[in-house]
Protein backbone atom coordinates (compact mmCIF):
# COMPACT_ATOMS: atom_id res chain seq x y z
CA UNK A 1 0.00 0.00 0.00
CA UNK A 2 1.15 3.44 -1.17
CA UNK A 3 0.71 6.58 0.74
CA UNK A 4 -0.26 8.24 -2.12
CA UNK A 5 -3.17 6.39 -3.39
CA UNK A 6 -5.25 6.51 -0.44
CA UNK A 7 -7.93 8.97 -1.36
CA UNK A 8 -10.66 9.52 1.86
CA UNK A 9 -13.16 12.53 0.63
CA UNK A 10 -10.65 15.67 1.03
CA UNK A 11 -8.96 17.20 -1.16
CA UNK A 12 -6.17 19.88 -0.73
CA UNK A 13 -7.19 23.05 -2.45
CA UNK A 14 -5.50 26.53 -2.03
CA UNK A 15 -7.87 27.41 1.27
CA UNK A 16 -6.18 24.23 2.93
CA UNK A 17 -7.75 20.80 3.63
CA UNK A 18 -11.48 20.58 3.06
CA UNK A 19 -12.93 17.43 3.91
CA UNK A 20 -16.47 15.64 3.45
CA UNK A 21 -15.69 13.58 6.48
CA UNK A 22 -14.50 9.87 7.15
CA UNK A 23 -17.65 7.84 5.87
CA UNK A 24 -17.62 5.70 2.70
CA UNK A 25 -20.07 3.08 1.73
CA UNK A 26 -18.22 0.37 3.83
CA UNK A 27 -18.64 2.45 6.77
CA UNK A 28 -21.97 3.22 6.13
CA UNK A 29 -22.56 -0.42 5.69
CA UNK A 30 -20.89 -1.39 8.43
CA UNK A 31 -22.06 1.49 10.79
CA UNK A 32 -25.75 -0.02 10.07
CA UNK A 33 -25.05 -4.02 10.43
CA UNK A 34 -23.18 -2.55 14.30
CA UNK A 35 -26.38 -1.03 14.72
CA UNK A 36 -28.53 -3.40 14.02
CA UNK A 37 -26.00 -5.61 15.77
CA UNK A 38 -26.47 -3.79 18.87
CA UNK A 39 -30.18 -3.75 18.98
CA UNK A 40 -30.25 -7.54 18.61
CA UNK A 41 -27.83 -8.30 21.42
CA UNK A 42 -29.92 -5.77 23.48
CA UNK A 43 -33.49 -8.31 22.41
CA UNK A 44 -31.73 -11.42 23.02
CA UNK A 45 -29.01 -10.42 26.10
CA UNK A 46 -31.35 -8.77 27.91
CA UNK A 47 -34.92 -9.41 27.07
CA UNK A 48 -35.00 -13.15 25.37
CA UNK A 49 -32.39 -15.00 27.16
CA UNK A 50 -33.17 -15.76 31.04
CA UNK A 51 -31.19 -16.05 33.90
CA UNK A 52 -27.98 -18.60 34.29
CA UNK A 53 -28.13 -21.09 37.25
CA UNK A 54 -24.96 -20.03 39.12
CA UNK A 55 -24.96 -16.68 38.24
CA UNK A 56 -28.29 -15.37 37.91
CA UNK A 57 -28.92 -12.13 35.72
CA UNK A 58 -25.12 -11.07 36.46
CA UNK A 59 -24.30 -13.88 33.04
CA UNK A 60 -25.71 -11.14 31.10
CA UNK A 61 -22.82 -8.90 31.81
CA UNK A 62 -20.75 -12.31 29.83
CA UNK A 63 -22.24 -11.64 26.62
CA UNK A 64 -20.57 -7.70 26.92
CA UNK A 65 -17.54 -8.15 28.92
CA UNK A 66 -16.15 -11.57 26.92
CA UNK A 67 -16.61 -10.23 23.00
CA UNK A 68 -15.26 -6.51 24.51
CA UNK A 69 -12.22 -7.86 26.02
CA UNK A 70 -11.38 -10.29 22.90
CA UNK A 71 -11.61 -7.36 20.67
CA UNK A 72 -9.30 -5.59 22.84
CA UNK A 73 -6.80 -8.57 21.67
CA UNK A 74 -7.56 -7.93 18.10
CA UNK A 75 -6.60 -4.89 18.65
CA UNK A 76 -3.31 -5.14 20.17
CA UNK A 77 -2.48 -7.85 17.73
CA UNK A 78 -3.33 -5.55 15.17
CA UNK A 79 -0.94 -3.32 16.36
CA UNK A 80 1.66 -5.85 16.95
CA UNK A 81 1.14 -6.48 13.16
CA UNK A 82 1.07 -3.67 12.19
CA UNK A 83 4.03 -2.56 13.79
CA UNK A 84 5.93 -5.15 12.29
CA UNK A 85 5.17 -4.14 9.03
CA UNK A 86 5.58 -0.73 9.43
CA UNK A 87 9.40 -1.53 10.50
CA UNK A 88 9.69 -3.44 7.64
CA UNK A 89 8.48 -1.06 5.12
CA UNK A 90 8.30 2.29 6.58
CA UNK A 91 5.24 3.41 5.36
CA UNK A 92 3.19 5.96 7.82
CA UNK A 93 -0.10 3.67 6.21
CA UNK A 94 0.80 0.85 8.56
CA UNK A 95 1.74 3.13 11.68
CA UNK A 96 -1.20 4.95 11.63
CA UNK A 97 -3.16 1.75 11.38
CA UNK A 98 -1.01 0.76 14.62
CA UNK A 99 -1.81 3.53 16.26
CA UNK A 100 -5.52 3.65 15.82
CA UNK A 101 -5.69 0.27 16.46
CA UNK A 102 -4.44 0.64 19.76
CA UNK A 103 -6.41 3.46 20.46
CA UNK A 104 -9.22 1.61 20.00
CA UNK A 105 -8.45 -1.62 22.18
CA UNK A 106 -7.50 0.79 24.90
CA UNK A 107 -10.99 1.79 24.97
CA UNK A 108 -12.23 -1.43 24.81
CA UNK A 109 -9.89 -2.30 27.61
CA UNK A 110 -11.16 0.05 29.75
CA UNK A 111 -14.89 -1.25 28.87
CA UNK A 112 -13.78 -4.87 29.93
CA UNK A 113 -12.44 -3.62 33.78
CA UNK A 114 -16.02 -1.52 33.70
CA UNK A 115 -17.49 -4.20 33.31
CA UNK A 116 -15.64 -6.46 34.83
CA UNK A 117 -15.90 -4.33 38.12
CA UNK A 118 -19.74 -4.23 37.82
CA UNK A 119 -19.67 -8.28 37.43
CA UNK A 120 -17.50 -8.31 40.36
CA UNK A 121 -19.90 -6.94 42.99
CA UNK A 122 -23.01 -9.15 42.64
CA UNK A 123 -20.16 -12.22 41.69
CA UNK A 124 -18.15 -11.93 44.20
CA UNK A 125 -19.44 -9.13 46.66
CA UNK A 126 -16.88 -6.83 45.86
CA UNK A 127 -15.97 -4.10 42.58
CA UNK A 128 -12.22 -5.57 42.28
CA UNK A 129 -10.58 -8.90 43.53
CA UNK A 130 -6.57 -9.96 42.89
CA UNK A 131 -8.05 -12.39 40.28
CA UNK A 132 -5.43 -13.33 37.65
CA UNK A 133 -7.21 -12.20 34.79
CA UNK A 134 -8.57 -8.97 36.30
CA UNK A 135 -5.43 -7.68 37.12
CA UNK A 136 -3.02 -9.30 34.12
CA UNK A 137 -6.08 -6.86 32.46
CA UNK A 138 -5.77 -4.03 33.61
CA UNK A 139 -1.76 -4.08 33.77
CA UNK A 140 -2.42 -4.49 30.12
CA UNK A 141 -4.49 -1.53 29.99
CA UNK A 142 -1.49 0.40 31.65
CA UNK A 143 0.85 -0.53 29.44
CA UNK A 144 -0.77 0.47 26.23
CA UNK A 145 -2.12 3.72 28.23
CA UNK A 146 2.11 4.28 27.78
CA UNK A 147 2.26 2.89 24.52
CA UNK A 148 -0.26 5.44 23.70
CA UNK A 149 1.73 8.48 25.12
CA UNK A 150 4.69 7.35 23.42
CA UNK A 151 2.49 8.18 20.88
CA UNK A 152 2.19 11.60 21.76
CA UNK A 153 6.16 12.18 22.49
CA UNK A 154 7.56 15.69 21.68
CA UNK A 155 10.35 14.12 19.42
CA UNK A 156 10.46 13.91 15.36
CA UNK A 157 7.62 12.30 13.53
CA UNK A 158 9.60 9.54 11.95
CA UNK A 159 11.39 8.56 15.24
CA UNK A 160 8.24 8.57 17.03
CA UNK A 161 6.79 5.71 14.71
CA UNK A 162 9.70 3.92 14.88
CA UNK A 163 9.74 3.94 18.71
CA UNK A 164 6.22 3.22 18.88
CA UNK A 165 6.30 0.28 16.60
CA UNK A 166 9.02 -1.11 18.65
CA UNK A 167 6.99 -0.27 21.83
CA UNK A 168 3.65 -2.11 19.44
CA UNK A 169 5.77 -4.94 19.27
CA UNK A 170 7.28 -5.96 23.22
CA UNK A 171 4.21 -4.87 24.81
CA UNK A 172 2.41 -7.67 22.73
CA UNK A 173 4.70 -10.12 23.84
CA UNK A 174 4.81 -9.22 27.36
CA UNK A 175 1.02 -9.12 27.59
CA UNK A 176 1.62 -12.95 27.38
CA UNK A 177 4.43 -12.71 30.40
CA UNK A 178 2.36 -10.92 32.67
CA UNK A 179 -0.77 -13.15 31.80
CA UNK A 180 1.02 -15.83 32.72
CA UNK A 181 2.99 -14.66 36.00
CA UNK A 182 -0.02 -13.06 37.43
CA UNK A 183 -1.91 -16.38 37.45
CA UNK A 184 0.78 -18.43 38.57
CA UNK A 185 1.01 -15.88 41.51
CA UNK A 186 -3.03 -16.15 42.21
CA UNK A 187 -3.00 -19.97 41.14
CA UNK A 188 -0.79 -20.51 44.61
CA UNK A 189 -3.92 -19.10 46.68
CA UNK A 190 -7.09 -19.48 44.93
CA UNK A 191 -8.44 -20.88 41.41
CA UNK A 192 -12.08 -19.38 40.59
CA UNK A 193 -12.72 -17.13 38.04
CA UNK A 194 -15.70 -16.04 36.02
CA UNK A 195 -17.74 -18.66 35.31
CA UNK A 196 -16.11 -21.92 36.11
CA UNK A 197 -19.29 -23.55 36.33
CA UNK A 198 -21.41 -21.43 34.51
CA UNK A 199 -23.87 -23.32 31.72
CA UNK A 200 -25.12 -21.81 28.94
CA UNK A 201 -28.05 -22.91 26.90
CA UNK A 202 -28.22 -22.38 23.28
CA UNK A 203 -30.27 -18.77 23.59
CA UNK A 204 -27.63 -17.58 26.39
CA UNK A 205 -24.79 -19.59 23.48
CA UNK A 206 -26.60 -17.29 20.82
CA UNK A 207 -26.46 -13.96 23.21
CA UNK A 208 -22.78 -14.09 23.38
CA UNK A 209 -21.71 -14.63 19.73
CA UNK A 210 -23.97 -11.99 19.09
CA UNK A 211 -21.76 -9.82 21.50
CA UNK A 212 -18.87 -11.17 19.49
CA UNK A 213 -20.12 -9.95 15.91
CA UNK A 214 -21.71 -6.49 17.45
CA UNK A 215 -18.40 -6.12 18.72
CA UNK A 216 -16.23 -6.61 16.11
CA UNK A 217 -18.64 -4.92 13.79
CA UNK A 218 -18.23 -1.64 16.11
CA UNK A 219 -14.54 -2.31 16.62
CA UNK A 220 -14.01 -2.26 12.55
CA UNK A 221 -16.44 0.73 12.32
CA UNK A 222 -14.36 2.68 14.80
CA UNK A 223 -11.03 1.58 13.49
CA UNK A 224 -11.44 2.85 10.25
CA UNK A 225 -12.78 6.09 11.02
CA UNK A 226 -10.22 6.77 13.35
CA UNK A 227 -7.83 6.10 11.03
CA UNK A 228 -9.13 8.20 8.35
CA UNK A 229 -8.98 10.71 10.89
CA UNK A 230 -5.81 9.85 11.76
CA UNK A 231 -4.79 9.84 7.59
CA UNK A 232 -6.05 13.27 7.56
CA UNK A 233 -4.17 14.97 10.15
CA UNK A 234 -0.80 13.59 8.49
CA UNK A 235 -2.08 15.29 5.12
CA UNK A 236 -2.76 18.28 6.99
CA UNK A 237 0.50 18.13 8.88
CA UNK A 238 2.13 17.91 5.13
CA UNK A 239 -0.10 20.83 3.78
CA UNK A 240 0.93 22.74 6.34
CA UNK A 241 4.95 21.63 5.83
CA UNK A 242 4.50 22.92 2.42
CA UNK A 243 2.40 25.95 2.94
CA UNK A 244 5.33 26.48 5.28
CA UNK A 245 7.92 25.73 2.87
CA UNK A 246 6.41 28.17 -0.15
CA UNK A 247 6.35 31.40 2.46
CA UNK A 248 9.98 30.35 3.33
CA UNK A 249 10.41 30.54 -0.27
CA UNK A 250 8.46 33.61 -1.07
CA UNK A 251 10.89 35.33 1.44
CA UNK A 252 13.43 34.93 -0.48
CA UNK A 253 12.80 36.56 -3.18
CA UNK A 254 12.51 40.06 -3.93
CA UNK A 255 8.92 40.60 -5.08
CA UNK A 256 7.71 37.97 -2.59
CA UNK A 257 5.00 36.01 -5.29
CA UNK A 258 7.54 33.75 -6.96
CA UNK A 259 7.73 30.80 -5.38
CA UNK A 260 11.27 30.60 -6.49
CA UNK A 261 14.90 31.61 -4.73
CA UNK A 262 16.03 34.59 -6.41
CA UNK B 1 29.99 -6.01 19.26
CA UNK B 2 31.29 -6.67 23.21
CA UNK B 3 34.20 -4.94 22.55
CA UNK B 4 31.66 -2.01 21.86
CA UNK B 5 29.68 -2.45 24.50
CA UNK B 6 32.78 -2.60 27.34
CA UNK B 7 34.07 0.94 25.60
CA UNK B 8 30.50 1.61 26.63
CA UNK B 9 29.88 0.49 29.87
CA UNK B 10 33.37 1.76 30.75
CA UNK B 11 32.45 5.37 29.35
CA UNK B 12 29.08 5.02 31.58
CA UNK B 13 30.79 3.63 34.64
CA UNK B 14 33.39 6.74 34.14
CA UNK B 15 30.84 8.88 34.51
CA UNK B 16 29.10 7.56 37.77
CA UNK B 17 32.30 7.69 39.00
CA UNK B 18 33.22 11.22 38.52
CA UNK B 19 29.55 12.27 39.36
CA UNK B 20 28.39 10.16 41.89
CA UNK B 21 25.04 10.55 41.38
CA UNK B 22 23.82 6.93 42.14
CA UNK B 23 25.83 7.01 45.13
CA UNK B 24 25.11 10.47 46.35
CA UNK B 25 21.45 10.75 45.02
CA UNK B 26 19.67 7.38 43.68
CA UNK B 27 21.50 5.44 46.73
CA UNK B 28 20.00 7.78 49.75
CA UNK B 29 16.59 7.66 47.74
CA UNK B 30 16.15 4.00 48.11
CA UNK B 31 17.01 3.74 51.76
CA UNK B 32 14.63 6.83 52.28
CA UNK B 33 11.95 4.46 50.43
CA UNK B 34 12.95 1.58 52.77
CA UNK B 35 12.58 4.38 55.85
CA UNK B 36 8.76 5.78 54.35
CA UNK B 37 7.60 2.26 54.13
CA UNK B 38 8.17 1.43 57.57
CA UNK B 39 6.18 4.81 58.53
CA UNK B 40 3.16 3.41 56.64
CA UNK B 41 3.64 -0.37 58.22
CA UNK B 42 3.88 0.28 61.93
CA UNK B 43 6.94 -2.37 63.03
CA UNK B 44 4.40 -2.61 66.36
CA UNK B 45 1.69 -3.94 63.74
CA UNK B 46 0.62 -7.66 64.23
CA UNK B 47 -1.50 -9.83 62.48
CA UNK B 48 -3.34 -11.77 65.79
CA UNK B 49 -1.91 -14.99 66.42
CA UNK B 50 0.88 -14.38 63.67
CA UNK B 51 4.44 -14.97 64.75
CA UNK B 52 5.95 -12.39 62.55
CA UNK B 53 5.25 -8.57 62.34
CA UNK B 54 3.65 -7.75 58.98
CA UNK B 55 6.72 -5.55 58.32
CA UNK B 56 8.83 -8.22 58.71
CA UNK B 57 6.39 -10.49 56.58
CA UNK B 58 6.43 -8.38 53.67
CA UNK B 59 9.46 -7.33 54.07
CA UNK B 60 10.85 -9.38 50.49
CA UNK B 61 8.19 -7.23 48.56
CA UNK B 62 9.40 -3.91 50.27
CA UNK B 63 12.73 -5.01 49.40
CA UNK B 64 11.93 -5.04 45.60
CA UNK B 65 9.85 -2.07 45.56
CA UNK B 66 12.88 0.09 46.87
CA UNK B 67 14.90 -1.27 44.43
CA UNK B 68 12.67 -0.94 41.38
CA UNK B 69 11.90 2.66 42.05
CA UNK B 70 15.92 3.30 42.80
CA UNK B 71 16.51 1.18 38.99
CA UNK B 72 13.45 3.83 37.24
CA UNK B 73 15.91 6.53 38.32
CA UNK B 74 19.34 5.04 37.93
CA UNK B 75 17.85 4.31 34.06
CA UNK B 76 16.32 7.49 33.83
CA UNK B 77 19.97 9.08 34.32
CA UNK B 78 21.70 6.34 32.13
CA UNK B 79 19.72 7.97 29.16
CA UNK B 80 19.87 11.43 30.63
CA UNK B 81 23.75 11.88 29.91
CA UNK B 82 23.15 10.43 26.22
CA UNK B 83 20.57 12.95 25.42
CA UNK B 84 22.57 16.48 25.82
CA UNK B 85 24.55 17.56 22.55
CA UNK B 86 23.00 14.80 19.75
CA UNK B 87 25.45 12.37 21.88
CA UNK B 88 23.35 9.13 20.51
CA UNK B 89 23.90 10.51 17.02
CA UNK B 90 27.87 10.62 17.89
CA UNK B 91 27.38 6.85 19.05
CA UNK B 92 25.79 6.33 15.40
CA UNK B 93 28.27 8.29 13.88
CA UNK B 94 31.02 6.87 15.39
CA UNK B 95 30.06 3.40 13.90
CA UNK B 96 29.62 2.08 17.24
CA UNK B 97 26.92 -0.92 16.96
CA UNK B 98 23.65 -0.72 17.91
CA UNK B 99 23.44 -3.99 20.05
CA UNK B 100 26.89 -2.94 21.46
CA UNK B 101 25.58 0.40 23.03
CA UNK B 102 22.17 -1.38 24.35
CA UNK B 103 24.47 -4.73 25.72
CA UNK B 104 26.86 -2.12 27.09
CA UNK B 105 24.56 0.74 28.68
CA UNK B 106 22.52 -2.31 30.26
CA UNK B 107 25.68 -3.86 31.49
CA UNK B 108 26.48 -0.38 32.88
CA UNK B 109 23.34 0.10 34.82
CA UNK B 110 23.15 -3.70 35.60
CA UNK B 111 26.76 -3.21 37.96
CA UNK B 112 24.86 -0.06 39.53
CA UNK B 113 21.35 -1.63 40.25
CA UNK B 114 23.38 -4.77 42.05
CA UNK B 115 25.12 -2.56 44.28
CA UNK B 116 21.68 -0.66 45.31
CA UNK B 117 20.58 -4.14 45.83
CA UNK B 118 23.39 -4.62 48.13
CA UNK B 119 23.04 -1.91 50.63
CA UNK B 120 19.46 -1.59 50.47
CA UNK B 121 19.60 -5.41 50.73
CA UNK B 122 21.49 -4.56 54.35
CA UNK B 123 19.45 -1.71 54.98
CA UNK B 124 15.89 -4.04 54.65
CA UNK B 125 17.30 -6.72 56.71
CA UNK B 126 18.38 -4.91 59.79
CA UNK B 127 15.76 -2.28 59.84
CA UNK B 128 12.89 -5.17 58.92
CA UNK B 129 14.84 -8.07 59.90
CA UNK B 130 13.22 -11.79 58.65
CA UNK B 131 15.89 -14.12 59.54
CA UNK B 132 17.50 -15.99 56.14
CA UNK B 133 16.98 -19.04 55.36
CA UNK B 134 18.54 -20.11 51.88
CA UNK B 135 21.51 -17.81 50.88
CA UNK B 136 22.36 -19.57 47.32
CA UNK B 137 18.40 -19.01 46.18
CA UNK B 138 18.77 -15.22 47.62
CA UNK B 139 21.96 -14.78 45.41
CA UNK B 140 20.75 -16.11 42.70
CA UNK B 141 17.73 -14.42 42.73
CA UNK B 142 19.31 -11.03 43.05
CA UNK B 143 21.64 -11.86 40.31
CA UNK B 144 19.06 -12.72 38.00
CA UNK B 145 16.56 -10.32 38.76
CA UNK B 146 19.18 -7.27 38.48
CA UNK B 147 19.80 -8.36 34.58
CA UNK B 148 16.16 -8.72 34.13
CA UNK B 149 15.65 -5.11 35.08
CA UNK B 150 18.53 -3.38 33.43
CA UNK B 151 17.60 -4.92 30.05
CA UNK B 152 14.08 -4.26 29.44
CA UNK B 153 14.43 -0.92 31.82
CA UNK B 154 16.94 0.09 29.34
CA UNK B 155 15.06 -0.93 26.30
CA UNK B 156 12.06 0.95 27.82
CA UNK B 157 14.31 4.15 28.40
CA UNK B 158 15.57 4.53 25.11
CA UNK B 159 12.51 4.72 24.02
CA UNK B 160 11.65 7.73 25.57
CA UNK B 161 15.14 8.97 24.90
CA UNK B 162 15.40 12.68 24.36
CA UNK B 163 12.12 13.70 25.24
CA UNK B 164 10.85 16.65 27.37
CA UNK B 165 8.48 14.41 29.12
CA UNK B 166 10.63 11.24 30.00
CA UNK B 167 10.87 11.50 33.49
CA UNK B 168 7.30 11.43 34.06
CA UNK B 169 6.44 8.75 30.84
CA UNK B 170 9.39 6.51 31.64
CA UNK B 171 8.49 5.01 34.62
CA UNK B 172 4.98 4.87 33.29
CA UNK B 173 6.66 2.78 30.72
CA UNK B 174 8.52 0.21 32.59
CA UNK B 175 6.82 -0.32 35.85
CA UNK B 176 3.94 -2.41 34.38
CA UNK B 177 6.56 -4.02 32.14
CA UNK B 178 8.65 -5.17 34.98
CA UNK B 179 5.60 -6.89 36.97
CA UNK B 180 6.30 -10.19 36.32
CA UNK B 181 9.81 -9.40 37.33
CA UNK B 182 8.62 -7.60 40.61
CA UNK B 183 5.84 -10.45 41.27
CA UNK B 184 8.62 -13.32 40.84
CA UNK B 185 11.39 -12.05 42.70
CA UNK B 186 8.86 -10.73 45.86
CA UNK B 187 8.20 -14.28 45.88
CA UNK B 188 11.77 -16.03 45.09
CA UNK B 189 13.03 -14.04 48.19
CA UNK B 190 9.94 -14.62 50.11
CA UNK B 191 11.36 -18.62 49.47
CA UNK B 192 14.75 -17.77 50.59
CA UNK B 193 14.00 -16.17 53.71
CA UNK B 194 10.81 -18.28 54.95
CA UNK B 195 11.02 -21.18 52.96
CA UNK B 196 10.21 -23.83 51.69
CA UNK B 197 13.64 -22.66 49.03
CA UNK B 198 11.92 -25.08 45.75
CA UNK B 199 8.89 -22.56 46.14
CA UNK B 200 11.51 -20.21 44.35
CA UNK B 201 13.22 -21.97 41.24
CA UNK B 202 9.85 -21.45 38.85
CA UNK B 203 9.96 -17.59 39.92
CA UNK B 204 13.91 -17.58 38.61
CA UNK B 205 12.97 -19.28 35.17
CA UNK B 206 10.23 -17.07 34.88
CA UNK B 207 13.09 -13.72 35.15
CA UNK B 208 15.62 -15.75 33.73
CA UNK B 209 13.04 -15.95 29.96
CA UNK B 210 12.01 -12.47 30.88
CA UNK B 211 15.70 -11.27 30.78
CA UNK B 212 16.42 -13.47 27.62
CA UNK B 213 13.21 -12.41 25.62
CA UNK B 214 14.84 -8.27 26.39
CA UNK B 215 18.04 -8.99 25.49
CA UNK B 216 17.27 -10.46 22.73
CA UNK B 217 14.28 -8.07 21.92
CA UNK B 218 16.77 -4.93 23.10
CA UNK B 219 20.19 -5.80 21.09
CA UNK B 220 17.75 -6.21 17.27
CA UNK B 221 15.28 -3.21 17.87
CA UNK B 222 17.86 -0.96 19.71
CA UNK B 223 19.44 0.45 16.20
CA UNK B 224 15.42 1.78 15.36
CA UNK B 225 15.28 3.17 18.63
CA UNK B 226 18.47 5.06 18.39
CA UNK B 227 18.28 6.53 14.68
CA UNK B 228 17.50 10.34 15.16
CA UNK B 229 15.71 10.67 11.93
Amino acid sequence: MTDTKLEIGHELSSGGLTTTGTGSKVTKVLGVAALVAIGLQLLFGLYYSGPEVVQGEAVRLFYVHVPSVLTAYLGFGITLVASIIYLRKGSQFWDLVAGSAAEIAVLFCAFTLFTGAVWGKPTWGVYWQWDPRLTSTTVMFVMYLGYLAVRRLDLEPRVRSRRAAVLGIVSFLNVIIVHYSVDWWRGLHQQATFGVDTKLDGLMLFSFFLGLVAFTVVFAWLLIHRFRVSWLEHQLRLARLDEALVERRAEGTIDGTTGAIS
Amino acid sequence: MIRDAVLIAKKDLRIEFSTRVTLAQILPFGILNLLLYGFALSPDLKVVGAERSVLEQVAPGLFWLAVLFAAIMALGRSFAIEAADGKLDALQMAGIDPAGVFLGKTAAVALQIFLLEVVLGLAAWVMFGPPLGSAMLLVTTVLITTAAIAAAGTLYAAVTAGSRVRDTLAPLLVLPVLTPVLLGATLATDAAFFGPTSDGTPWLLLIAVFTLLFVGVGMMAFGSLLEES
